[in-house]
């Protein structure tokens, strides 16, 4: 097996780590007095972790010129999808047993959960149009489409500052994280553009 | 889940009460030199969590207590809200467990005719201990049901005599950096601080609490001595009280102070009237999963009511 497989395959078995240890630790009584909300502080966190690890995939790539990495970025992003699922389906069976009205008016009147569902909804497109036949049919598009995952990752650091009630440390650390892998596109961006227009300089006339 | 039964036999009745006192201060001080070094993880630092002592005396059973089913003692002394020990849940069972609450000064100061500063044990002697099963809910949308063990603050209330002054009852938590180690940050504002109407305080459930489950109060839960308040939310109950000052005018309290649009001084548990993050109209009587218990007005206890008649209790909330 070449590196990148193996390296896949221990990341997946790794990414299903905090969901065997929450059904593990369910079975024995261990997640705390309220092991709804532990639940739901758990998969949201892992779904925002999953989403800041995949938009490290590329500055990975890009610094250690390792491009192989790239196999791992899909995947990353269907583990965020997939704990984000999770999380949102806490708050649907949990906190509102399925009651829409409830629901609706959760979506409407607070704002951390209206911006959670929103980056929800973001998730769900790209998972859904992660596949081969969404990129090839998509095209150009797919691209497009698929940078939504930015705002996704800013709505994903609100949604867990808006919740919070004082202490903001937590949410704080994730903002650095992910202005730093939105810092480094930019920079990046703006680099080959310089090298580019130095080349041309360059170039005879 | 495995449940430690206290000792039915007091470790003051084998010991002599000061060689004990100074063998716990000695293991206290062991084990903050092990955690000092690096051992704190695993080191005999349990010796000092697990240290839970009977309360003396006779304990009153009340008529005002639930008949609900009581929560575990690993629940209610494990996830707590007590910000100077931590934000997180499980934090001020880890960070309170060294937290010395002997000796311990309580004043008494403002509108009252006895001002004064008591030694705890001698504020809580004149008064029976007696239990007070009661509801807890949290302004976070979850409830315990809590077996405390205290004095009513009515009777203390008229033993220091508030003057015709005296409106208000303002109760400060402990401000004291090197012992409450987030009190160096700047998460709250600290002191703590909670108040009530002088008339809610003098409400016959209104309760100063020192213990639960028969046992001396945890450091966790606001050893030695904390306010509770069965119809508010859990927040309205300050923890390791220092002073209660009898004011005028109504006090600011912390939460109120750290978001008024979110938390208010009256804090009266209100299905009818919704915080920002959370529906008020549930609940989730822990440790359930599903959040679908119905929220009772006042938490169920109806009787303070006529307290509130003719206020708008969704300005007042």
């Amino acid at each position: 097996m070449k590196p990148i497989a193996i390296l896949k395959a221990v990341a997946f078995a790794a990414a299903l780590g905090p969901a065997a240890a929450l059904v593990y630790g369910f079975y024995t009584q261990d997640l705390t007095a309220n092991p709804g909300d532990y639940i739901t502080d758990q998969t949201g966190w892992w779904a925002l972790a999953f989403l800041v690890i995949s938009l490290s995939v590329t500055p990975l790539r890009r610094l250690t010129k390792w491009n192989e990495l790239i196999r791992l970025r899909r995947m990353l992003g269907l583990f965020s999808f997939f704990y984000a699922t999770l999380h949102m389906l806490t708050w649907v069976v949990f906190i509102h047993f399925f009651d829409v009205k409830f629901m609706l008016a959760d979506v409407a009147e607070k704002p951390f959960i209206t911006v959670g569902m929103a980056t929800f909804l973001i998730l769900l497109a790209l998972a859904l149009t992660s596949n081969r036949f969404a990129v090839r049919k998509l095209g150009r598009r797919w691209q497009k489409l698929h940078r939504l995952v930015y705002i996704a990752a800013v709505g994903g650091v609100i949604h867990f500052w808006w919740q919070v009630k004082a202490d903001i440390t937590e949410p704080r650390r994730w903002a650095v994280g992910v202005a730093i892998l939105l810092g480094f596109r930019l920079w990046w961006n703006w680099r080959s553009r310089v090298s580019v227009a130095v080349q041309r300089r360059r170039e005879p006339v | 889940m495995v449940i430690k039964k206290a000792s039915d036999v007091r470790s003051s009745e084998i010991t002599p009460k000061g060689v004990y006192l100074r063998r716990r201060e000695f293991l206290q001080a062991s084990a903050v030199a092990m955690a000092a070094a690096g051992f704190g993880a695993w080191a005999g630092v349990g010796e000092a969590q697990t240290t839970r002592t009977k309360l003396k005396g006779p304990i009153k059973k009340s008529s005002f207590s639930t008949t609900e089913k009581v929560n575990l003692y690993e629940h209610v002394t494990g996830y707590n809200n007590f910000y100077e020990f931590g934000t997180g849940k499980d934090e001020p069972k880890v960070n309170a467990r060294n937290f010395k609450t002997t000796p311990w000064t309580l004043e008494v100061e403002g509108e009252v005719a006895k001002p004064a500063k008591y030694a705890l044990e001698d504020f809580i002697k004149p008064y029976a201990l007696e239990e007070r099963i009661y509801r807890m809910r949290c302004v976070e949308a979850w409830s315990m049901v809590i077996p405390w063990v205290g004095i009513p603050l009515k009777d203390v209330i008229d033993r220091v005599q508030p003057t015709g002054k005296a409106q208000f009852v303002e109760f400060l938590t402990l401000h004291d950096v090197a012992r409450m180690p987030m009190q160096r940050t700047g998460v709250l504002d600290w002191p703590y601080i909670e108040g009530l109407r002088l008339d809610e305080a003098r409400h016959p459930l209104a309760l100063l609490a020192v213990g639960i489950y028969d046992e001396v109060l945890p450091p966790q839960n606001g050893a030695p001595i904390r306010l509770v308040v069965p119809w508010k939310y859990g927040f309205k109950g300050g923890k390791s009280i220092v002073k209660m000052r009898f004011v005028e005018k109504q006090p600011r309290n912390t939460w109120q102070v750290m978001q008024a649009s979110e938390y208010g001084f009256y804090a009266n548990v209100n299905p009818n009237v919704d915080h920002p993050r959370w529906s008020q109209a549930r609940e989730r009587r822990l440790p359930d999963l599903l959040a679908t218990t119905r929220t009772q007005m006042f938490n169920g206890y109806a009787e303070v009511a006529s307290l509130y008649s003719g206020m708008d209790l969704r300005k007042n909330y």
